[in-house]
């Protein structure tokens, strides 16, 4: 390779390089910011890395599965209630007034955006579910989940809701 | 080793290599997104959770990774075009560029169309939306730097730089959705260990994958070759091709 070629080679790579390294330290920089949600044990314990926790009446997102049974329809209005958790055990109430999204349902992962109204409430004025990156026929999961039944005790008290 | 390479840095060479290779890639494109589509659309079976709107999967994705294949495509076109100082892969970075910014805004709009029933939003600002939509935007800034140089070379240039500078944002995409917690779910294919989706609607999803690189590579051969004639319309090769009409 010629000198001429070479040295631009350098600078080439070495522009990409500082780039990537001076975005690198600006995004490690605003980690906390960028992140979507707070999870229910991080609103009551603070976040893992800095312990920062959320004040009351903060607007902020929260992310968690919506605990079985604990979700609660007002028969008058589309006002709803219902219990957030996460693998760190804590558990937070949401309450939401309007049309939950299609894929709302016990057991699933959701986002919702809202108020701090205590420590371990939140109204909501936006509810979005979250979905995984599992794609399956209907069969195959009902395979699944017998298969899971089966080895798990089957405790738990299901409620149906529309 | 790449002595074989040297001719097709002609732009006569490479303008022939192309037009043969065209109307391969237009054949598979068509055949794999017919076989693709009807496949995914009509015989794939719905999801667990998702029913039939998961089927939106089948243009997404494919979009969607073609818009950060092309990208790769311009950043290797670019980084030739400045070490090598190689105007034909200029020419390629500016050809390129149209047809990513086209399929990263179908990937932005089937993707919004996929999160309004299922998340119950069109928009989110999480962070993998909001790395692709930074995408687009970089896609519009190489087409617009390009366009404002009369000076074609300067032009190239100017373009190569910020389209290697744009690099930086494809992994950011592609991690985003591990690095922070996002509404944008986890990777379905391109990961370490089994695809999480099953077979019957992998298969589909794979072939539509083929079809929009397919697709991808015969718009940007078309666009290459237009570059390449307008840039070397004084030359006589296309002056005899224009008068002669024969290749």
């Amino acid at each position: 390779m010629n000198p001429r070629r070479k040295k631009r080679l350098i600078i080439v790579i070495s522009l990409v390089v500082g780039i990537a390294i001076l975005l690198g330290l600006i995004l490690f920089a605003l980690k906390q910011n960028i992140d979507l949600f707070y999870t229910p044990s991080e609103i009551i314990h603070g976040k893992t890395e800095t312990g920062i926790k959320p004040k009351i009446g903060q607007r902020l997102r929260i992310g968690g599965l919506v605990m079985p049974g604990s979700v609660k329809h007002d028969p008058n209005s589309l006002k709803v209630s219902f219990d957030l958790l996460d693998n760190g055990g804590g558990i937070v109430r949401v309450y939401f007034d309007g049309i939950l999204p299609d894929l709302f349902r016990e057991g699933q992962g959701i986002v919702a955006q809202g108020v701090l109204k205590s420590l371990t409430e939140i109204d909501a004025f936006q509810v979005l579910a979250k979905h995984d990156a599992n794609y399956m026929p209907p069969e195959v999961k009902k395979a699944v989940v017998g298969l899971n039944q089966l080895k798990s005790n089957k405790n738990k008290g299901k409620m149906n809701d529309s | 080793m790449w002595k074989w390479l040297h001719p097709y840095a002609k732009a006569q060479k490479s303008y022939q290599l192309s037009g043969k290779l065209l109307p391969w890639f237009v054949g598979l494109t068509t055949t794999t997104s017919i076989i693709g589509l009807v496949w995914g659309l009509l015989f794939a079976p719905p999801d667990y959770q998702q029913g039939d709107s998961f089927r939106i999967i089948y243009i997404h994705v494919p979009a969607a990774m073609m818009a950060m294949a092309a990208y790769v495509m311009m950043a290797i076109g670019a980084f030739i075009a400045l070490v090598w100082q190689i105007r034909l892969a200029a020419m390629s970075v500016a050809a390129t560029a149209p047809v990513g910014a086209v399929f990263t805004f179908i990937a932005l709009v089937t993707g919004a169309a996929w999160g309004k029933p299922m998340w119950g939003a069109w928009w989110v600002w999480d962070a993998r939306l909001t790395s692709e939509l930074i995408l687009l935007f970089i896609y519009m800034g190489i087409i617009g730097l390009y366009n404002a140089f009369s000076d074609k070379v300067l032009a190239g240039r100017a373009a190569s730089i910020l389209t290697l500078v744009g690099v930086i944002n494809l992994p950011i995409i592609h991690y985003s959705v591990v690095w922070w917690s996002t509404l944008h779910q986890g990777a379905t294919i391109i990961k370490f260990g089994k695809p999480l989706i099953a077979p019957e609607m992998l298969w589909p999803l794979l072939i539509m994958i083929v079809a929009f690189g397919a697709f991808l590579c015969a718009l940007t051969l078309m666009r290459f070759r237009n570059e390449i004639l307008i840039r070397e319309s004084h030359r006589p090769w296309v002056c005899a091709l224009v008068t002669g009409g024969d290749k």
